[in-house]
């Protein structure tokens, strides 16, 4: 440890290779499967639920686009941080590092956001005979909500605001949808955490340091993962969750 | 080689170049995902750029293209199992 | 280097509870959890002795019908969750690195941390007797019967929890055993002159971290579902039940090589020391390994062939079942190839590695049977299938167990167990287990489901579920033989020289036991059973003392995270803010340990 050059990181191991690394990537190869049991399930879920609200009811593709881009740069930052420890710029480490913590948490922001839009979500249907919103949920609204949106209008207003939110219990499309967002947002929060961790630990004198990069090296993994995780949900859960087609 | 781990990675530049990349790959995304005239075509056409996206984060972010073959061995079994399984589930489901 | 204001001295403890407590030598962890493992494995054996006295004749009222299905549930997750996996796990632990010529594994915190973590998840299991009742679906489960709709006690949350819990102890050692055999092996070890026992766990680590998540969701979907009110296994939400038995399978089938392939690794080992032959066809042998461990997940669907899937998906599911014994039958071959011409020994781990290679073959043609869609529709459920699980689980996982506990016993205890009586307790093993199992093809082909707490005596299935509970009672008493002959010996036994069985594999060239650092120095490898090949030229060398080793240092984090579990394990069942409190403990336990070097500088 006490070599100055920070570009050798040979181990005294039989590949050479360090131990914790050859774990991370271990971990990130199971990991995988993990998301990939959320991701089925979602899959063959979809267009299954007995009642509304779908996905075309919900998303925003234009908000969720930022956060997208938000994680994305958050991925950016993170490698500028690392590469400003591996040249020994512990001050651009830490300018890096906190955006990269920041953005993480603004993307959680816009998760938070997200899942409470959803859960208080409304529409608006108007109250004229054989209004083509209400025709076109009829199949999606239960029967509580047939009967506020029919008791509304029976008071005389043109235009009914009907409940129609969202919560993991409400149908399968929000369990599934729920259950795989939270527990990405839930890697997401570990990954803030750990990068925080690593933020404040460089204020102690050489407990982050350019030969010491492999603690950063493996925090960075785990967040470059988290994000390609998302680039596969927006595409999948989001994208093609609103295109009617698929 | 493997003791050069770190200094064949590439430069900030790249890194910041990959980003912009990825920038405009999502872009495109979205644009391509108002263009309702693609039909079907769409969903392929996603697919490809988000896996572009996918491959350019690992490769160049997670440095995957410059490390041993071992990383690349552990992590590709888990996603290609993953991708494997994803896709039996959906034909057993007969989601397509 | 030392401010971390969770610091705490590092344990000093030559002996004692402590000791044990505080332990990251794999040896020791390997003791403790073939201990743990083996005292799992008579509860569960005592469970299956209730189960078989009920069945004993037609109409029986000794056990009623919620303690029979609550008996099946935990006899099946106890054998194969907390009796052979952490048998395995085990060996393992004791035998990997001394293969491999290293002293220790890559993560020996993380390695007490799974051990302390097993046991966390078997308590929690054990536990719900006591609170409750226990989990009475079945060791797989099935969706919708989980369901608080249909299962309102707590049994099956103390089973999803205790799985979970059990999932994070089983994929940390195999994370360690995967690092510890690419990058802890000595110079020279290289995968092809890697012993098979440790080839076989390579594979099994592989399979578990990558069916492991797959369980883990279906098990945390299935939480939500009790715990949260949420619809993924809700039929009038539109769920589907069948995706349960999808995941459980994905992972339930990769998970059977996950306890088999351990065993084979086990005789692979065994058959070549007392035949005084290398292990014919090596290359082959590791080679069928590799291709079950990938086939292993191409064939789940076979547990599911009366489910309806349709003739497309099972058919290729049953032509997939039946290419995968291939590979599996080459090994077969192989093992008989080693003993032929062989100038065999024929002493105790040998009879248990010829008792597995007859009975597994057993198992493995019944299991070749119900490959065939067509046929498996007219076993499915019945005792055919209890026959069949239990040839290879019980005739090949443990059988080839029991014969590693007695090949390795000199070098784990540093003493010899008693031949005479080891064979005597073999045979009395060997014929109960016929006698108990066998007539099981019988009453399954004779359409008895299993189950079932009792039966009319108009089905004619009295005799021969009579003669299996006999053979219950016989292998009660050829396992008293075992304890009695393994504790006796281990106090008393006369002491074993390094090398006993004039074996071949690297753990066998240290002192018995081995000492805490394993090898004074770290060999270099230069043959395949490096270590007979080196006594064959006569180039062994006195064992030189070398003063310079650093052994990583004791440690009490990896037990209060996983005391943290127990505790948050519980919580999450009966408390939240007990939930809370133990996932506190378990931050701490592991912020402190990542905070805390391995070894402190000097
Ligand atoms: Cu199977």
């Amino acid at each position: 440890m006490s070599e100055p050059n920070n570009h050798s990181t040979h181990e005294d191991t039989t590949t050479g290779l360090n131990h914790r690394k050859l774990l991370m990537w271990a971990f990130l190869g199971s990991d995988c499967m993990f998301f990939a049991s959320l991701i089925a399930t979602y899959l063959v879920y979809k267009g299954k639920s007995v009642t509304g609200p779908d996905p075309i009811d919900l998303f925003s593709i234009p908000v969720t686009s930022v956060s997208t881009f938000v994680l994305l740069m958050s991925s950016m930052s993170m490698v500028l941080a690392y590469a400003a420890l591996t040249k020994g710029s512990l001050k651009g480490f830490r300018v890096w590092m906190l955006s990269t913590a920041i953005m993480g948490m603004t993307f959680l922001g816009f998760q938070v956001f997200e899942f409470r839009d959803f859960t208080v979500n409304e529409v608006k249907i108007s109250c004229e005979e054989n209004s083509p919103k209400y025709i076109e949920l009829e199949s999606k609204l239960s029967s509580k909500q047939k009967s506020d949106y029919k008791k509304q209008c029976a008071d005389g207003i043109e235009e009914a605001h009907v409940e129609f939110g969202m919560t993991p219990r409400t149908n399968l499309f929000g369990t599934t949808f729920f259950v795989l967002t939270g527990f990405h947002g839930a890697h997401v929060t570990l990954g803030v955490i750990w990068l925080l961790s690593l933020f404040f630990y460089s204020f102690k004198r050489g407990a982050v340091s350019a030969e010491r990069h492999l603690d950063v090296d493996l925090a960075a993994l785990y967040w470059h993962f988290v994000d390609i995780v998302w680039i596969v949900i927006f595409t999948v859960v989001y994208l093609f969750g609103v295109y009617e087609g698929f | 080689m493997i003791n050069e781990e770190t200094s064949n990675h590439p430069t900030p530049k790249t890194y910041v170049l990959t980003a912009l990349i990825l920038s405009v790959l999502t872009a495109i995304e979205v644009g391509i995902f108002y263009i309702t005239s693609l039909g079907y075509w769409m969903i392929p056409i996603l697919a490809i750029l988000s896996i572009g996206k996918f491959a350019l984060v690992v490769m160049v972010y997670m440095h995957l293209k410059y490390e041993t073959k071992l990383f690349t061995i552990l992590f590709l079994s888990g996603l290609l199992l993953a991708t494997a399984v994803v896709f039996a589930l959906m034909i057993l489901f007969r989601s397509f | 280097m030392t401010s971390f204001p969770l610091q705490i001295s590092r344990p000093i403890h030559p002996t004692g509870i402590w000791n044990w407590i505080t332990t990251i030598d794999h040896k020791k962890i390997g003791i403790l959890y073939g201990v743990s493992a083996f005292i799992l494995f008579i509860i569960g054996g005592i469970e299956a002795m209730l189960m078989r006295a009920q069945l004993a004749s037609s109409n029986l009222k000794i056990i009623d019908p919620e303690l029979y299905n609550q008996l099946f549930t935990m006899h099946g997750t106890t054998m194969i969750f907390l009796a052979i996996m952490p048998m395995g796990a085990a060996f393992f632990n004791y035998l990997i690195p001394l293969q491999i010529g290293a002293r220790d594994v890559a993560f020996p915190r993380l390695n007490a941390f799974s051990y302390w973590t097993f046991l966390a998840g078997a308590i929690i299991l054990n536990a719900s007797w006591f609170l409750g009742g226990a989990p009475n679906a079945g060791w797989f489960g099935y969706a919708p019967i989980t369901g608080k709709a249909y299962n309102v006690g707590h049994g099956i949350d103390f089973w999803i929890i205790s799985l979970q819990v059990l999932g994070i102890a089983s994929l940390a050692a195999a994370f360690n055993f995967i690092v510890t055999i690419i990058n802890m092996r000595a110079p020279g070890m290289t995968f092809s002159r890697l012993p098979v026992f440790t080839w076989m766990s390579f594979i099994t680590a592989i399979l578990l971290v990558l069916a492991f998540p797959v369980i883990t969701v279906a098990l945390i979907e299935l939480q939500f579902d009790r715990f949260y009110g949420t619809n993924f296994f809700i039929t009038s939400a539109g769920g589907n039940p069948i995706l349960w038995q999808h995941l459980f399978w994905v992972f339930g089938h990769p998970e059977v090589y996950i306890l088999i392939l351990p065993a084979m690794g086990i005789v692979s080992e065994i058959l070549p020391t007392f035949s005084k032959k290398p292990l014919f066809g090596y290359p082959v042998v590791i080679l069928s390994g590799i291709i079950i461990g990938f086939m292993g997940w191409m064939v789940w669907s076979h547990h599911m062939f009366t489910v309806g899937l349709g003739p497309v998906a099972n058919s290729v599911f049953a032509l997939t079942t039946m290419a995968i014994a291939i590979p599996t039958g080459v090994k077969i071959f192989n093992w008989l190839g080693t003993l032929w011409k062989g100038s065999l020994t024929l002493n105790t781990p040998m009879l248990y590695a010829i008792g597995f290679i007859l009975t597994f073959t057993i198992g493995g043609i019944s299991g070749v049977m119900h490959s065939q869609a067509a046929s498996d529709a007219q076993q499915q459920d019945t005792y055919f299938i209890v026959a069949h699980i239990h040839y290879v689980l019980f005739g090949g996982s443990l059988i080839a167990i029991l014969g590693g506990i007695y090949y390795w016993f000199p070098k784990f205890t540093g003493r010899m167990y008693d031949e005479k009586m080891g064979k005597l307790g073999f045979y009395a093993f060997f014929i109960a287990m016929q006698i108990t199992f066998f007539p099981m093809h019988f009453t399954g082909l004779n359409g008895m489901p299993r189950r079932i707490y009792t039966y009319g005596s108009e089905y004619g299935w009295d005799f021969w579920n009579l003669i299996s509970t006999i053979g219950v009672l016989l292998l009660a008493i050829s396992m008293v033989i075992f304890i009695y002959n393994i504790v006796s010996s281990w106090i008393g036994g006369e002491k074993a020289s390094g090398d006993p069985w004039d074996a071949r594999t690297l753990e066998w060239s240290i002192s018995s036991p081995p000492p805490e650092y394993n090898f004074a120095v770290i060999p270099t490898i230069e043959y395949r059973d490096d270590w007979w090949e080196k006594k064959m030229l006569g180039k062994t060398s006195e064992e030189i003392t070398s003063d310079d080793v650093h052994l990583p240092q004791p440690s009490y984090w990896p037990f209060i995270a996983s005391l943290g579990l127990l505790i948050a394990g519980f919580g999450i069942i009966l408390s939240i803010p007990v939930a809370i409190l133990g996932a506190s403990i378990t931050m701490i336990g592991v912020y402190a340990w990542s905070f805390e070097p391995v070894n402190d500088p000097h």
